[in-house]
Order: C-alpha cells, then structure tokens, then sequence
C-alpha cells in the first residue's frame, strides 16, 4: 500500500466532494477513509487513499489536485501518510 | 487510522505555527583529502564535498514536498579543517574557504560549517593558522561558517585560546564593518563542543563518524506556544506534559525525515537534535514559549526556572520519538533570531547578565547577540571565558557568538537579513578584564572530570 491522505480545506459549496471523488477515481487511486466536517462556514475533508495502482505519480497528483483545488476556490493538498502515522502515534 | 482532526491540527502546525524542519545537514568527512599541497587540497576538497552532496538538496526538495513539510535548510558540516592543514606550509587557509565557498555554490546548499580548530587543551600550528585565518576567511566568503571549541569539562578551558578569540572576533567585524559586521553571526567558540550538532554556526563532522552521516534539526517554538495556549493558568507539572507531548510530535517529524534522507542519499543516519530553534518571524518565538508560561516579558524573574522546565520537557518529550538524539537537543536563545527576546530587550526586561544565567539551563550559550562596537576584546574574551566555565562545571555545552558591530551604540538595531534575523545593540559591562584575559594559560579541568 501506498498511503496518502488528500487534505481539502475552503469555503463550503456544492460539489467538492464529488470532484476530488472524481479525481481520484480518474487515476485509479482508492479511498480508504473518509471524513469531512463544517465549521463556521469553513468545510474540511481528509481523505487517507492508497496509490499503489495509481496511474499517475505522487507529484502529478500533487500538482493535478493544487489546480483543481484553486478552480474550486479551496486549498487542496495531498502528502504521504508515513507523517501522521509518525507524529501521532507511539 | 488517523482521524480527522489528528490531521487538521497536523496542517495547522505547519500553515499557522510555523512548524518546520529547520535543516537537514550532512556531515562530510575530510580526512581523506589530507594533502601537502594546497592546490591538491582544494581539489581534493571540492571533489568529496560535491561528489557526497550531489543529491542532497534535490532530495531534500523531494522529501518537503512529498511529505508536505517545510524542509527550510539543507547544509553540510565538515571536518575541523585545522584537522587536515597540517601538512601546508602556508600560513593563510582562506583558500579553503574560498573552496568550501565554491563546493557550497555547486551543491546549492545554503551553509556550511567546519572551517573550525578544536583547541580545548592546546593548539597545533595548523589550530593558529586556521584561527588567524578566520577574519579574513568569513569576509570572503558567504556561506561558510566557523567554530572553534576552546574548551571541556575533562580538558578545561584553553585560556589563550580564549585571549585570541576576543581579537579574533574583534578583527572578524573589523573586516565586515561595512556589512553590520556579518562576519561574526558565522563565527562561534564552544565549550564542549559536540560533533553532530546540524546547527550553524556550529556545525563540524567530528572525526569518529564515518564517511557520512545525515542529521536533522527540527523547530517548533510557535507549536509549543499554541500548545500551552490550551493549559492557561494550570500547574507546571500540566505545564511540562504539554511540552513533552509537543516535543514528541514534533522530533518524530524531524525523525521521519531524517531517516527517508538517509536512505535516499545511501548516508548514515546520524541524529535528530530536537532543539526548539525559533526565527524572527511572528508566530516562532522561544521567547514567548517563556512568556506564555506566565512571563509579563522574557528576562524578568521567573525565566529562568522557565527555560529549565522547557529545556528539559523538549529533551524528555523528544528522546521518545527518535532513535538517536544528539546535537545541541534543547532550547536556544539566540536574540537577533527570536522576536520575543528582540522585543524584551527594546522593552529593557532581558539583559546580557540574565540572558548568562539563561545559558546555565538550556542548550546553547549566549548567541546572536550585538553588542557596542567599542567593546573591547578582552571583555569579549572574558565573556566567552564565563560561558567556557558555565560549560565546564555543569558538563553542558555553552557557546558564545557575540557581534561587536563597528560604531554600534547601546539601542541600535542591526540588520543581519534571512534566517539571522536582527538585534538590538545591548548594553555591556564597562568594568574591564584586560589583566585577567592578559594572564593566558589554562583553567584546569574541575574535579568533576575524574568520573573513571
């Protein structure tokens, strides 16, 4: 497994959701986990993916994903894994 | 599986607290470049440096972005070059610095650190050529930095040593007084001086490492303080947790990191030094850790016992989260590179006296700090001979890089640019140590060296 989470953090609206869906179905990249909240307007998604079979690689998903945040007016970032697994657990 | 605020709050660090991985250094071994010709020295030089750090920023480059992190830094230590001088008949090695300059410019790493002498208990001919290369060496050159260990708790402290650093630095802003006397923010004297310190500028590869060896300082200041922000008012055993549980997170960031660089590069892992190392931007401030932690301003009473407790929470917190700690590994307290101590000493709650008592109780010494430009050098040297001895009998490294900046009066403020930030003059002691610095010799070692 190659473990990714996708991070999408903006202003709320229609559809975000199913583009970033759609973007990572596009590339053969599977969702493992999902979890998206609303706070004060401000919506915020993680997403932690496998990329093993992806089609594409890591930095042109990164790039892929930074253009599609900015069309929809978020900030969506995608990094490997290994971070959070090493910062938050013993 | 991680969940969604672990990772929002992970974001968060680095977007709004100014986390960061402040550099990843590789230590470069030297010793086989030994030659007694300066020519086939450099070359020597230059082709080992380059050839070890092709990679190293690119990879760098890699790592920050496919893990998402800021990697700020990427640098190289090398062995003490009075280590492999010794051959040269030459009396000047400024030429190699100029070639430490070029392999610096070739790899596009942002310093380097190791045109240094390790004279704690006596100097060789190449240890003086070296130290009396120094002022000219980082008026040349850019990116090179400087050290020289003057003393240890087992050698005890080379007072003529520290005699020639007073004039050395003195000369040092001579020679950069038109650039705010920059040459002395690369130079800096240690007491118990250790060899895996990723940090400028005292950085060396010490010779019982090897080849190579990757090492990572992390930061986090800005993490810590939003961290206490949740513990107001709660009691220093609450206090310390807080810290402790930061510094893991944040030096199993640094660990990561360090690791994944040194399997890419094919270089040993060497250290993680999990040192809070702030900056002068907002929001990256030891100082305001202290302050946070009930402090009307940083310098007043109660700092002290401050900084101790967060010296000791970081080192605790963090040595859970890595598999080799080294380095320096604490709080540093540089003044021009943290904007709540700047702003103490405008504010006049942080003086050179309490920030001395500060260095007994965190990991480095008195750093970054501008002083008159009329201090003379024996109360330079007679500063770094109080450091030298707060190093040696309380088995710690202590270090002092002080910039007497030419025509500097108390209250000034001097611009050093990028990473150095800036400093407000400070006020110095204007009773004089000249017969006391005159003297020479040696302290000797304290009794607390005979462990065996």
């Amino acid at each position: 497994m190659k473990k990714i989470v996708v991070t999408v953090i903006g202003a709320d609206r229609v559809g975000i959701v199913a583009q970033v869906a759609r973007d990572l179905a596009d590339t053969n990249i599977n969702i493992l986990d999902i979890s998206q909240t609303i706070q004060d307007g401000i919506f915020s998604m993680v997403l932690i993916c496998d990329m093993e079979k992806a089609s594409v690689s890591l930095k042109e998903f990164q790039d892929k994903m930074a253009q599609e945040g900015k069309k929809m007016g978020v900030d969506a970032r995608v990094q490997l894994a290994d971070l959070f697994y090493a910062m938050h657990r013993i | 599986m991680i969940d969604i605020e672990e990772i929002l709050s992970t974001q968060r660090m680095f977007d709004q607290n100014k986390l960061d991985v402040r550099t990843i250094t590789m230590g470069i071994s030297l010793l086989g470049c030994v030659s007694s010709d300066m020519k086939r020295l450099c070359d020597n030089i230059y082709d080992t440096i380059c050839t070890k750090a092709e990679h190293l920023v690119e990879t760098g480059n890699d790592i920050a972005r496919e893990y998402g992190v800021p990697i700020v830094n990427k640098r190289i230590s090398v062995t003490p070059i009075a280590l492999i001088t010794g051959g040269l008949s030459e009396s000047s090695f400024v030429p190699v610095a100029r070639t430490l300059q070029k392999a610096a410019d070739t790899t596009g790493i942002d310093i380097m650190g190791g045109f240094s002498a390790l004279v704690d208990r006596g100097m060789t001919e190449s240890d003086r050529k070296l130290i009396d290369s120094i002022p000219e060496a980082l008026a040349e050159t850019q990116s090179i930095c400087s050290s020289v260990a003057v003393g240890s708790t087992k050698g005890g402290i080379n007072m003529n040593a520290v005699r020639l650093m007073g004039q050395i630095v003195k000369k040092t802003a001579e020679l950069t007084k038109d650039h705010e006397a920059y040459g002395c923010t690369k130079l800096v004297e240690f007491c118990n001086a250790v060899e895996d310190n990723p940090f400028m500028a005292g950085a060396f590869h010490g010779i019982t490492q090897g080849d190579t060896a990757i090492h990572v300082g992390v930061s986090g200041p800005g993490v810590v303080k939003r961290a206490l922000e949740d513990v107001k008012g709660a009691p220093f055993e609450v206090v310390a947790e807080t810290i402790k549980n930061t510094a893991f997170m944040i030096t199993r960031l640094g660990q990561l990191v360090a690791k994944t660089a040194a399997d890419r590069l094919g270089a040993p892992f060497g250290i993680v030094d999990l040192s809070l190392a702030p900056t002068a931007a907002v929001g990256d401030s030891v100082g305001q850790v202290l302050e946070e932690m009930g402090l009307e301003s940083v310098g007043g009473p109660g700092t002290t016992a401050a900084l101790a407790l967060l010296n000791d929470a970081v080192k605790k917190g963090g040595l859970m989260a890595s598999s080799s700690v080294g380095g320096l590994s604490g709080a540093f307290i540089p003044v021009s590179e943290d904007l709540g101590m700047i702003q103490a000493v405008q504010r006049g709650s942080l003086c050179l006296e309490k920030l001395e008592a500060m260095t007994c109780v965190c990991s480095v010494g008195l750093d970054m700090i501008a002083v008159p430009g009329d201090t003379t050098a024996a109360t330079i040297s007679a500063i770094l001979a109080d450091e030298a001895a707060i190093g040696m009998i309380n088995n710690k490294t202590t270090a002092t890089r002080l910039i007497p900046v030419p025509g500097a009066k108390p209250g000034d403020m001097v611009h050093f640019g990028g990473l150095m930030g800036y400093a407000p003059v400070m006020d110095i002691s204007r009773f004089s140590a000249q017969e006391f610095i005159d003297r020479g010799g040696k302290i000797p070692a304290p009794i607390r060296s005979l462990t065996n």
